[in-house]
């Protein structure tokens, strides 16, 4: 296989904050290859964007990179000055963010903004400058761009004004583009068309993109691979189409298992994960799943699981793996999904969380206590 | 622009007709016109800018003209303010003295506007040691009794309007930069300004290009209140004699001389107080004109 364009090796990022070390990235590790588009999944707070800031070394005080690489054609960004760091930023590495419309600055005019990415690096010369921010904004099909260049932001709608983002990390002609939940604040419909969008920049432009989601369905229409983090770390990766089908780690299967079918009993209630992500300045110890985990097993409590081989392109951390889960744990048929509902182990003392909506009473258990399925 | 009339070769896309876009400015200049005090005082100022020109090329008698009319004499069709106690003619030396009141309110705001935004903008940026060193000046400027610092650069420097103006600039920076600071701290926390370094601005263009123009508003009501505290200042430091050095005409000065003869003449020092608190609540209406304009609270 060809050298990646951007390999990561161990990287960690820390936030100094008075109530102590929250540490938001550890020791994640991916590479990424010219002209692919790789999807990062996780729920809220669960480190992808603090990830990627660390990439362009944007993470901002009382957080730090703690360690780690970002090698970026064998230059390691984490390393870089600022006046380097600041000439990769949207020159070789572009990123689209969240929310469109406060990622615009209100009272400057859509087309100076483009041409102002531009000018901040001397990539596209100068007399060129305002003809391609006019390509620009009607190759990412922005209706009518010779007279929406001169348009403020609030005139545009969401959709138009996220196509305005992705044209501007376009405009330098950058090798990565890092998309930070780039539909996140759109319609469905519109949802859809960015991605159309980015999938077919992707093909024409050869650009790799990065793109952190917490929708799978947005990873399944436009990634080639995907790396599933959790509270910090990567707990599985691999190809798309491997993990939908066969996901190995339970917060993956629990993920896909928690997305509303289209097909599915109208009774049936939407399924969720039980419980919250965990303090990431007091992590649990062990794997930082298990509190949440019906699959796990003593281990879990106190081994942390490394990345291990689990298929082709497929690497998971976890001591269970669903293979196992489904063939001595019967996942497939599983009902309860509360955290050792499969597998019946719960520490001493242990307290069931929130369930069908309300409190159940907590039974003092003793270790390794079977509760069983009720 | 304006497309009131659209022929109907001309082909537009869209079904609405071009809308006249509604800038920023182009907003607060509708709102600010809503508003009949400040409008007024937009027209009042209009007026004293053009009196300071006009004074510059022509007046009824040479200001600083000794003799003009008699000593103290009451205003007339030839002299329609009265001549002060050196029988000159008050109605040209108000109107010169519009010079001095104009160039001290406008030459402050200008340093005040230039110091104070900058530092401001780099306190509020950059945060930490820099703004803590920023803001310990700020405290210690608050401390200095502005007088003091006039009577020193007057001693010093010796009297003229630079004197003044710095004097007045130095004892009223501070709120700019106060201002300034606050509000680049809340735009800097602001997802454009990520955006921004995201793709590569450099840190001058993201202060002013990006956290500037957003803080615009609020710099701008600040400066025109800025305006009439170093006019009335200014005033009042020629009226203690520290001021424009004679014979130089400023409505401060001229209250002062006139003050000798307020019993038998008042006119004389009515007629610049009068001018001087006229100028004063113009600008202060014209501020908070400007400030409502800006409020987005007032968009309607």
């Amino acid at each position: 296989m060809t050298t990646p364009v951007l390999q990561v090796n161990n990287l960690s990022t820390s936030f100094f904050t008075d109530d102590g070390e929250v540490k938001a990235v550890r020791n994640v590790s991916f590479e990424l290859f010219a002209g692919e588009t790789l999807g990062i999944v996780g729920e809220s707070g669960c480190g992808k964007s603090v990830t990627v800031m660390s990439l362009l070394g944007l993470v901002q005080r009382p957080g730090r990179i703690v360690s780690g690489e970002v090698l970026f054609h064998d230059r390691d960004l984490v390393k870089l000055d600022h006046e380097h760091l600041r000439q990769i930023r949207g020159r070789d590495i572009a990123m689209i963010f969240q929310d469109p419309l406060s990622s615009l600055n209100p009272v400057l005019r859509v087309g100076y903004q483009i041409d102002e990415a531009m000018h901040a690096h001397d990539k596209v010369p100068r007399e060129q400058v305002v003809a391609r921010g006019l390509d620009l904004l009607r190759q990412v099909r922005v209706p009518d761009a010779a007279r929406r260049v001169k348009d403020y932001p609030h005139q545009f709608s969401g959709g138009m004004r996220q196509r305005a983002m992705i044209a501007m990390g376009l405009s330098n002609r950058p090798e990565i583009l890092i998309a930070d939940e780039p539909t996140t604040a759109l319609d469905v419909t519109v949802q859809a068309q960015i991605l159309e969008l980015l999938r077919d920049l992707n093909q024409e432009t050869g650009t790799s993109i990065i793109l952190i989601t917490h929708n799978l369905g947005v990873v399944a229409g436009l990634c080639e691979r995907v790396i599933v983090m959790y509270a910090g770390e990567i707990v599985e990766e691999g190809p798309v189409q491997r993990i939908f089908d066969s996901p190995q780690h339970p917060y993956t299967w629990s993920l896909l298992r928690s997305l509303p079918r289209i097909n599915a009993d109208r009774r049936e209630r939407l399924r969720s994960i039980e419980g919250l992500p965990p303090d990431l300045i007091a992590p649990p110890p062990g794997c930082k799943f298990h509190p949440r985990c019906p699959f796990r097993i003593e281990k879990c409590f106190d081994v942390d699981p490394k990345l291990e081989i689990v298929g082709p392109g497929q690497q998971a951390a976890c001591w269970v793996t669903m293979e196992r889960a489904y063939a001595e744990m019967g996942a497939r048929d599983i009902i309860d999904t509360r955290p050792g509902a499969a597998s019946g182990i719960h520490p001493p003392g242990y307290k069931p969380l929130i369930a069908e909506g309300r409190l159940l009473e907590a039974p003092a258990t003793e270790e390794g206590e079977l509760v069983g399925g009720d | 622009m304006a497309t009131a009339v659209v022929p109907a070769t001309q082909d537009y896309a869209g079904g609405v007709l071009a809308r006249e876009q509604m800038s920023l400015w182009r907003d607060g200049w509708r709102r600010l016109r809503r508003n009949k005090l400040a409008l007024a005082a937009v027209f009042y100022l209009v007026f004293l800018v053009a009196t300071a020109i006009v004074s510059f090329f022509w007046t009824p008698y040479k200001p600083n003209f000794i003799g003009a009319c008699e000593t103290y004499a009451s205003p007339s069709g030839a002299h329609p303010f009265g001549c002060d106690e050196l029988g000159r003619d008050s109605l040209s030396r108000l109107m010169v003295g519009t010079q001095v009141s104009l160039a001290v309110g406008l030459g402050t705001a200008l340093i005040v506007l230039s110091f104070g935004v900058t530092l401001g903008l780099v306190a509020g940026y950059l945060r930490g040691a820099v703004d803590a060193v920023i803001s310990l000046v700020i405290n210690i400027f608050y401390g200095i009794p502005g007088l003091l610092v006039a009577l020193i650069l007057y001693i010093r420097i010796g009297a003229g309007l630079f004197t003044i103006i710095i004097a007045i600039s130095a004892t009223i920076w501070m709120d700019m930069a106060r201002l300034v600071r606050g509000q680049t701290l809340s735009i800097r926390e602001r997802e454009f300004i990520e955006a921004a370094r995201a793709s590569g601005a450099r840190a001058g263009k993201i202060l002013f290009g990006h956290v500037f123009p957003n803080a615009l508003g609020p710099i701008i009501v600040q400066a025109t209140f800025v305006i009439p505290i170093a006019i009335l200042t200014a005033a009042f430091l020629s009226f203690l004699g520290v001021g424009v050095p004679p014979p130089t005409a400023d409505w401060g000065g001229m209250a002062s001389e006139g003050l000798q003869a307020i019993r038998l003449q008042p006119w004389i020092a009515l007629i610049p107080s009068f001018a001087l608190s006229l100028t004063l609540l113009a600008f202060n209406f014209f501020g908070d004109g400007l400030r409502d304009a800006f409020d987005p609270r007032q968009r309607r």
